[in-house]
């Protein structure tokens, strides 16, 4: 009986702390036994990698955090990369406002077949994650096309009061993402659509349209990872971008905390399960471990956070 | 529910919309098979030469047997998306395992993948875990898995030239390679037993009402793990054959292929919530895919890419047509 | 006679909630058994112990005699025990005689699946039920009756010597249940012995040789049905006295209230498949209506119809003699309706969700500027009605699961409360919560009346019923069979009307 109760406030403490144990686990680790890893560079490279990521992650806490999920957050990423060439040439603030714009339509229209066609979200996000990227690639001719424009470069190169634009970008984001959730009409109803559908109908809440801006807003994130990711790279490669995206993006959610049931979304925890994938990454990279073990590792996490996160829901 | 409850007491005469939405979605694929492999015909010559349609056979071949596979997971109400992973996987240890000869080179991926697929089985029907992140996390290890063996991809093991293993994929019946009859036996086997034994009842029952099923006493679990181990050990083979026809283990196959067989699958009638499909839909289905690329091919001018964007777009429309029916019903 | 299937003294709790509490249950061979009892009285829980989804947690299932445990249910049906439950549990997806022979068909020499000769025998089965159907086709195609009857085709026909029938007759056409009985005549010639679960009185008193009752997940009473009259049998299924009737005490409820003239509810008409047929109530503000009526007697189902959650086949609600629109759950909450749902589990609490964010779900529109929820207002509306509930939490920023099922409660009534509504509608709002919150929601159900709330009230407990409506509309198969107003409203008069059906008025 008592082992019993023990379990499950283990389970229970990995739950809602088991990201950031893990993270200042890795850090003190590196801190003690990994060679520069206490350097401003290093730090810098590993949030730039991490950017994207998160941007994609925040959308897709917000899906799941309705009982959804989306799969098409990577092919989103390239069909915004594949339209900024084209429209560069008028400026960068066009081609960024084309390639979210495709974003917002991916979503919405995920968005509509989740919500109004009632289609399961893996079924709904499916078709896009397969003709998505061929899309994209159709669209750029199936070439990588080098960036030149300097001001749209300066996305993926410069700093703002010494953070990377990428960085920055993420954090903002976070943070609106945060207060949309917590302080919102919508965050709320997101939540509460999540957490019980039944009870959000019964209580007149405008449960289509949540969901339908729920997927749109995830489009839209895509799409914004999508620009950034480009702007480094100065190219847009919408052969490679964003592949596999989805998998890192639930992933870092999960590992945060998210449960895959709905009714729960932690933002911070997200955050933190972008760094601590990134942080296992780095780890494995800079003790020589290869790309190899690197995949099976992260694979064994995805299995254990989904495990533990399972018992919340099966309570 | 409220549908059924509100619909005449009298067996309600089948409206003429849902006829043909039912048929279009049952028989949708072989339909447009044949329209466009009428209109391939007519409009390119050297589509219908015997060694385009040898090629095409072929090269369907693979995908057939990996989509086989997935016709049973998608069945009980799961998915697989680790088989390309696995497809790559299975096509690297038949290459590594030929240097022991043929039955090394057999067993060796069917072993590996079938245990990765049982693995699967195994956390989605005894732990409850969705199976797409279960499947996810195992396309990661099998490629993981993959890199390993092959020092992070830089090694390619080649199968040495006369041995007898490659007769598997290069052997030739009229002109036809060994992977086609084996592909076309093995799909047979499996319309068989999906759809003559009780086991294939199971796998029925489970994915059309899974506490229905238990109810009635249907091995609901038992299923699960046998269909996922069941893909497991068909990706395995399709990358043994693929191994065999090219003589080494090419290590960057398989990427996306998942993608491909799910989207043959659906676009083939077998209904992504599961209960319902056929085997012969997903060949069709498999034919359809590779019919419109050896198209794409034949024109020449179009992008080859066009090829997934045709999927999808298949994809949508099978997935809006079968959420109609099931809401209809 | 041996009891061919029998539960001695048996106990099954669920996290902490005692749903069997040493319930003993014999069913003889070949005799038709009725199993009733009202909600949460251990009717289902039982039925799962007997067919291997359960397994008790202390006592013994003895089956012909012999101990037996049944760790799933495939072991309960290889052994004779078949079930056919309300809903109809088969593949909707699969051919009907897929259906019919699922895990045992018949096969041909090489082992496979013989489907003409599997067809053939489910047609020749089918039709002893009246069903002429193509067996090929998919089964949820069919109408949900003769889904039934192949249900019941199936139980019987594997080689069964008992069958559990949990509420057969519910979503079956008149035409049907004769079929039905039928069956369960030809069943009883066969020496099959049947356990019959329905809140039908005339279908029980029909068809059924003896009766046990069950109530609170105890064992209340066993017997032949025949020498058992009917407002016995519904006075102890509610757990009342017949000559027991006493008046105000022992409930938080005060004195009748004085109702405005005109009604601000009228549902006219209210009808939804075999659920609800004809339904027509008025509420007036300052008012509280009691719905009463035994389990299944379409009480929750007129609740919900009210607010727009059940579609309706025909029928109107009128809220201040406005129509509502139908089907429109957003539109009846923003006129001021409020629905407390019955299962708060499944419809009220969003469970991760603080006490603070439950509270104030349903009002977010009135508490939020440009979809910007504000902070201010949100707290003092959630403050006053925690205060005013006395709502038990550490703080507005606990988990909603964590609380009590009575404070749970008290935070969905704050939630409809918090919208201003003028119609309240409340489904069983005191079930499953302890006595202390019990007496204050029934007293400020009282205290909103005579603030001028309509109130509609559901419950399963006579007592509340009587001495907090100033009205009561007895309800009997999804139809208004009796009116009591007044000094009419009274335990004795309840029981009477579920007990004739009408015959009363």
């Amino acid at each position: 009986m008592t082992i019993a109760l023990d379990r499950a406030r283990t389970t229970r403490w990995l739950q809602e702390y088991g990201v950031y144990a893990a993270v200042v686990a890795l850090l003190l680790f590196n801190i003690a036994f990994t060679a520069n890893f206490l350097s401003v560079g290093n730090f810098r490279t590993q949030l730039v990698q991490a950017a994207p990521v998160c941007i994609v992650a925040l959308g897709m806490a917000l899906v799941i955090g309705t009982e959804g999920v989306d799969l098409s957050v990577g092919a989103t990423m390239a069909l915004a990369a594949s339209l900024i060439p084209l429209y560069l040439g008028a400026g960068p603030a066009p081609a960024i406002a084309m390639a979210l714009l495709a974003g917002l339509l991916a979503g919405t229209f995920n968005g509509f077949l989740v919500a109004y066609l009632g289609i399961q979200p893996i079924v709904a996000t499916l078709a896009l994650l397969v003709g998505g990227r061929g899309l994209a690639l159709v669209i750029a001719n199936g070439q990588l096309v080098q960036l030149h424009d300097p001001a749209f470069l300066a996305l993926g190169t410069e700093d703002v009061l010494g953070v990377p634009v990428g960085v920055l970008v993420a954090g903002v984001l976070a943070v609106l993402v945060a207060l949309l959730v917590g302080r919102t009409t919508f965050g709320r109803a997101l939540v509460a659509v999540g957490g019980n559908r039944a009870a959000g109908v019964l209580a007149g809440l405008p449960v289509r349209r949540v969901l339908l801006g729920v997927y749109a807003l995830c489009g839209v994130l895509a799409a914004v990872a999508g620009v950034l990711s480009t702007a480094r790279l100065s190219a847009s490669d919408p052969a490679d971008i964003g592949l596999l995206m989805e998998l890192s993006a639930i992933t870092a959610v999960v590992v945060g905390g998210t449960p895959l049931t709905g009714g729960r979304v932690r933002i911070l925890g997200t955050v933190m399960g972008v760094v601590l994938m990134q942080l296992v990454r780095a780890t494995l990279i800079k003790h020589n471990l290869p790309d190899s073990t690197a995949q099976m590792v992260q694979a064994a996490i995805i299995v254990v956070a989904v495990y533990v996160a399972r018992e919340r829901s099966s309570r | 529910m409220t549908a059924q409850m509100t619909a005449p007491p009298e067996t309600p005469a089948k409206p003429r919309r849902e006829l043909v939405a039912s048929v279009l979605q049952r028989q949708g694929a072989a339909i447009a098979l044949v329209v466009v492999v009428a209109v391939a015909w007519l409009a390119f010559p050297r589509f219908g030469s015997p060694d385009n349609l040898r090629d095409l056979a072929l090269q369907s071949s693979f995908l057939a047997v990996i989509a086989l596979g997935m016709t049973f997971v998608i069945i009980t109400g799961g998915i697989d998306l680790s088989v390309g992973s696995l497809y790559a996987l299975g096509g690297v240890l038949a290459a590594y395992g030929s240097q022991w000869g043929f039955l090394a080179a057999l067993l060796l991926p069917l072993l590996v993948c079938g245990a990765i697929g049982l693995v699967n089985g195994l956390l989605v029907a005894r732990t409850g875990m969705a199976p797409f992140i279960v499947t996810l996390a195992s396309l990661l290890f099998a490629r993981g898995l993959l890199l390993a063996i092959t020092d992070e991809g830089s090694t390619t093991y080649q199968i040495a030239p006369g041995s007898a293993f490659l007769e598997l994929g290069r052997g030739t019946v009229f002109g036809f390679g060994y992977p086609v009859f084996i592909a076309a036996a093995l799909c047979l086997l499996g319309g068989l037993v999906l759809r003559r034994t009780r086991f294939g009842q199971s796998v029925f029952a489970t994915g059309g009402a899974e506490q229905s099923a238990l109810l009635m006493g249907v091995p609901v679990a038992r299923t699960k793990i046998a269909v996922y181990t069941l893909s497991g050990v068909l990706s395995g083979f399709a990358g043994a054959l693929t191994a065999s026809y090219l003589q080494s283990g090419v290590t960057v196959i398989g990427v996306g292929t998942e993608l491909d067989a799910i989207s043959v699958v659906v676009i083939g009638g077998t209904l992504l919530t599961g209960g319902a499909g056929t085997v012969l839909g997903t060949v069709m289905g498999v034919g359809l895919r590779n019919v419109i690329q050896n198209i794409i091919n034949q024109i020449g001018t179009l992008d080859s890419n066009y090829q997934s964007v045709v999927s999808g777009a298949f994809l949508l429309v099978v997935v809006v047509l079968q959420r109609s029916l099931v809401r209809r019903r | 006679m041996d009891p061919v299937l029998e539960v001695v003294d048996a106990t099954k709790e669920f996290g902490g909630v005692r749903a069997l509490d040493g319930v003993s249950f014999a069913l003889r061979p070949g005799e038709v058994h009725a199993l009733v009892g009202e909600n949460g009285a251990g009717k289902s829980t039982l039925i799962k112990v007997l067919t291997g989804v359960h397994r008790p947690d202390s006592g013994q299932l003895r089956h012909r005699g012999e101990p037996v445990v049944f760790t799933r249910p495939a072991q309960a049906q290889q052994a004779g025990i078949s079930t056919i439950y309300q809903e109809v549990n088969l593949i909707p997806l699969m051919s009907v005689a897929g259906n019919l022979f699922l895990g045992r068909e018949p096969r041909n020499r090489w082992g496979l699946v013989d489907r003409a000769r599997m067809n053939e025998m489910a047609e020749r089965v089918l039709a002893g039920y009246g069903i002429r159907e193509d067996v090929r086709r998919p089964l949820g195609t069919l109408a949900v009756g003769a889904q039934q009857m192949v249900a019941l085709a199936r139980a019987v026909a594997t080689d069964a010597h008992v069958v559990i029938m949990d509420e057969p007759t519910s979503s079956l056409e008149p035409r049907e249940v004769e079929t039905l009985f039928g069956v369960i005549e030809e069943l009883h010639r066969r020496d099959i012995a049947i356990v019959y679960v329905s809140h039908r009185m005339d279908e029980l008193y029909r068809i059924c040789d003896r009766v046990t009752v069950l109530r609170d997940g105890k064992h209340v009473h066993t017997g032949p049905l025949a020498e058992l009259p009917r407002i016995e049998l519904v006075s102890m299924m509610l757990g009342r006295e017949v000559g027991d009737i006493r008046a105000h005490g022992t409930t938080g409820f005060g004195e009748d209230h004085h109702a405005g003239r005109e009604p601000v509810l009228r549902a006219e008409h209210l009808a939804s498949g075999q659920r609800l047929r004809d339904v027509s109530l008025t509420v007036r503000p300052g008012e509280v209506v009691g719905l009463a009526g035994l389990l299944g007697s379409g009480r929750s189902e007129t609740a919900r119809a009210i607010v727009g959650a059940l579609p309706l086949d025909s029928g109107t609600v009128l809220l201040g003699g406005k129509s509502l629109p139908r089907g429109d759950v957003a539109a009846a909450v923003r006129s001021g309706v409020a629905l407390l749902a019955e299962d708060r589990k499944a419809e009220g609490i969003v469970p991760n969700l603080s006490v603070r964010e439950n509270i104030v779900l349903a009002a977010l529109p009135r508490l939020s500027r440009f979809g910007v929820v504000s902070r201010a207002r949100q707290d003092r509306v959630v403050e006053t009605f925690m205060r005013r509930l006395r709502i038990k939490a550490s703080s507005p920023d606990q988990k909603v699961a964590e609380l009590s099922g009575g404070n749970q409660q008290k935070v969905l009534l704050a939630r409809w409360l918090c919208t201003e509504p003028k119609v309240l509608l409340l489904d069983e709002p005191t079930r499953g919560i302890d006595v202390g919150a019990k007496a204050e929601v029934q007293a400020l159900v009282d205290e909103l009346a005579k603030e001028g709330l309509a109130v509609l009230l559901i419950s399963s407990e006579m007592e509340e019923l009587v001495d907090g409506a100033d009205r009561l509309v007895v309800l009997k198969d999804g139809a208004v069979v009796d009116e009591l107003v007044g000094e009419q409203v009274t335990e004795g008069n309840v029981l009477a009307a579920i007990a004739s059906g009408g015959e009363r008025r």
